[in-house]
């Protein structure tokens, strides 16, 4: 289901391509899987990138239906209860570091070359490792559901003394993983703010650069920042299980609270990283199917900006309950309610570049539209948690589960399916079956309310997360989120689908596959030849 | 690449790579910093580790204030840890001893260590213990018991909204180990002398 791109001649590659005896960079170009093992090219890593994205979802996806089915109906039916925390554990794990992030790193490496005209990545071969980590960590990670004491059980946050102390023997085996997944982001996020700032065509200024750029330039900085606290933590954590020392451990004069703050000044602007690129993606496809400019872009750039740096000062709001003092408990409660500031302002750029737009409902639109909606629902829910009172009653509940679903799944997931639905036309040179694409997005929509709407029900009413079993009187909730959860998941089948009718053949599509697009993407031939901008554009000429 | 190029995404990956590397040892940095923190601020109900001294023995007679004792003892241990009584009623900067037992329960030989809280975290910088079990690992023969004092004091700045105090105690097996002195046998024998 990889987008074929054809091999051709390096003077058909693009139409700005005008040095008489063009290079061919490739004399050995490698063919079948070494063509696939070895290569350098921004765009075929991207595919990579993406493929492997999309089946890690379905591996998570499997998992949360395990999950979903257990908690179906109330006592203990398909799983044990030490099976049921693997799959939540994994199911998060994969989700977040197999699924949401390569997603949106493959998305990076097919379009900043090309929305800033740059010919590749500035580190084409670092390019080729990062991607092939991934396969070798997520392999490892997998495995240890398969060793004896089994996977992770501890949540995808694995909080110290559970998974040190308490943790099964793969526990190493997970920080391994990990590690390997890290080094994978990080070695990403370098080659991403080497090309950012380098790369750029001549005349791109760093305030010309399209939203998806300028996001994932952030996400990269933060990224760069707060992986190396997770390889700490996680090193730490090693250390602990293996030499004896006691980081987290209150008996050897460490602090198991210390593990969570750790954690969590990775852990909150991790969640950004998840978000910041949907925030790019959506302010490309709206302006394009309002066919107005962006409203306000300068500052939807300063609030990427303060979003990324309020990440780093909120970070004890997941930390509520351990006995905070009163000070603190304040301090991150008004911290974090300013980041609804920067995030409102988003909200209210786009809707303000709705307004008196020319406004078509093509898929991609739908997708960026639903993410507007249901991602500020999220978001409001993540406003009643950051009270410190009221999270005392939220935390740990299914209202927690409800409110970062919401933000992730029609949230950040939304937002990869919308990119996907614009750019596919740019990859495949076919524009994918709008029918089954509208279906898809319906049938989304409807799956993910069902779902998770009727979470923040059995939260509030005092349903905890993380437990096979539970009381009676949430039975119906559970009921109608399960039935949700096999809707969506199969519903995600006919994402499949249309991708791969699309990559076979379709409605022919145009080098400006959509009227409103500005970008420079839209000025190379769809589908895009495996070389452009080997001489740069000349940025100016074209935008203004 | 052109080459101006490829000399910026060099500067560029050579910084990145020197922001990774300070992140990395900024959390182990955060480790020891932390404690000062903790130390500094004593918001983390964390209580000095070693003995101190006697600040002042005015006694403030007009204020009671209700301390509380908590022992746990955590898994892997054999041991009880008892105290003479749960709650005392004392005046700020009045001088305290209590009686706190360790039992070891099982057959053989351990090591333990008691590992001091205080709630709330506000009253940790408040507490000045004089001589505490919790300064020392304690080791007991089996079925051995051992008798030793917490000499505390509050002092009288503790604030006036707190009426209450608590101390925790959580037990935490230690690794057998032949380096460590016998301290609690020390203090033992000079239980009468405190």
């Amino acid at each position: 289901m990889a987008p074929r791109i054809p091999l051709q001649s390096p003077l058909q590659h693009s139409d700005t391509v005008a040095t008489a005896g063009g290079v061919d960079h490739h004399p050995s170009q490698p063919t079948g899987w070494r063509r696939w093992l070895l290569t350098t090219n921004h765009k075929e890593i991207g595919t990579l990138y993406l493929i492997f994205s999309l089946s890690m979802f379905f591996v998570g996806g499997i998992f949360a239906l395990v999950v979903r089915a257990e908690l179906f109906q109330p006592g203990l039916q398909l799983v044990e209860p030490e099976f049921f925390n693997q799959m939540t554990t994994m199911h998060g794990l994969i989700m977040v570091f197999a699924a949401v992030m390569p997603a949106f790193t493959g998305l990076a490496n097919w379009m900043i070359p090309l929305q800033i005209g740059a010919p590749d990545m500035a580190l084409p071969r670092l390019n080729n490792f990062s991607f092939w980590l991934l396969p070798v960590a997520f392999t490892l990670l997998l495995s240890t559901l398969l060793m004896p004491g089994g996977g992770p059980n501890f949540g995808w946050t694995f909080y110290a003394p559970l998974s040190t102390t308490y943790a099964p023997a793969s526990t190493t085996f997970f920080i391994l993983a990990l590690h390997i997944a890290g080094i994978s982001s990080i070695l990403g996020a370098i080659n991403i703010i080497a090309t950012i700032l380098n790369m750029r065509a001549p005349g791109m200024r760093l305030m010309d650069m399209p939203l998806f750029v300028w996001t994932w330039l952030i996400t990269a900085f933060l990224l760069i920042a707060v992986m190396p606290v997770l390889a700490g933590v996680i090193t730490m954590m090693l250390m602990d299980i293996n030499f004896g020392t006691s980081f987290f451990d209150a008996g050897g004069g460490g602090d198991p609270v210390l593990f969570q703050h750790l954690f969590w000044f990775f852990g909150h602007p991790e969640v950004y990283i998840m978000i910041l690129p949907a925030f790019g993606i959506v302010s490309a496809i709206i302006p394009t199917f309002a066919r107005k400019p962006l409203f306000g872009y300068a500052s939807m750039v300063y609030a990427t900006a303060a979003i990324a740096l309020l990440s780093f000062l909120v970070w004890a709001h997941h930390m509520f309950v351990v006995g905070l003092p009163l000070v603190a408990e304040l301090f991150f409660m008004y911290s974090t309610m300013l980041i609804a500031v920067p995030t409102g302002v988003k909200v209210f750029n786009w809707v303000t570049t709705l307004f008196r737009g020319s406004i078509s409902f093509e898929s991609p639109m739908l997708f960026a539209l639903a993410f507007v909606v249901l991602f500020t629902i999220g978001g409001f829910s993540g406003l009643m948690l950051a009270i410190a009172p009221a999270d005392f009653q939220y935390h740990d509940t299914y209202f927690v589960v409800a409110h970062f679903h919401y933000v992730l799944v029609p949230g950040a997931i939304f937002a990869i399916m919308a990119g996907v639905y614009y750019w596919l036309p740019k990859w495949t040179g076919h524009y994918p079956n709008e029918t089954l694409a509208k279906w898809h997005f319906w049938f989304s929509v409807i799956g993910v309310n069902l779902t998770f709407f009727p979470m923040h029900f059995a939260g509030l009413a005092g349903m905890p997360r993380r437990i096979p079993d539970y009381a009676l009187q949430f039975a119906d909730f559970n009921l109608v989120s399960s039935i949700g959860a096999f809707f969506f998941g199969a519903s995600q089948l006919l994402f499949v689908l249309v991708i791969i009718l699309c990559v076979r053949g379709g409605k022919p599509a145009p080098a400006k596959a959509w009227e409103g697009a500005v970008d420079l993407e839209w000025t190379v031939p769809s589908p895009a030849p495996l070389h452009t901008f080997e001489t740069p554009p000349v940025f100016r000429q074209i935008e203004k | 690449m052109r080459s101006h190029q490829a000399e910026g995404v060099r500067k560029t990956v050579t910084k990145t790579i020197f922001a990774l590397m300070g992140m990395f040892a900024f959390a182990f940095a955060l480790v020891p910093l932390y404690d000062v923190f903790c130390e500094v601020t004593g918001i983390n109900g964390k209580v000095s580790t070693s003995a101190q001294q006697v600040l002042s023995n005015e006694v403030n007679r007009d204020r009671y204030v209700t301390v509380q004792f908590i022992t746990r003892t955590s898994a892997g241990l054999p041991w009880r840890l008892g105290v003479e009584t749960r709650q005392v009623q004392i005046h700020p900067g009045q001088m305290t001893e209590v009686d706190f037992t360790f039992s070891n329960r099982s057959q053989s030989a351990s090591w333990g260590r008691a590992v001091p809280s205080v709630s709330p975290s506000t009253a940790s910088a408040h507490v000045r213990k004089v001589s505490c079990f919790c300064f020392q690992e304690q080791r007991l023969d089996a079925n051995e018991n051992l008798t030793i004092p917490l000499v505390f004091q509050l002092d009288n700045t503790l604030p006036e909204d707190i009426a209450t105090v608590t101390l925790v105690y959580t037990l935490y097996p230690l690794e057998e180990s032949n380096e460590r002195p016998i301290v609690a046998r020390h203090m033992n024998n000079k239980n009468g002398e405190i």
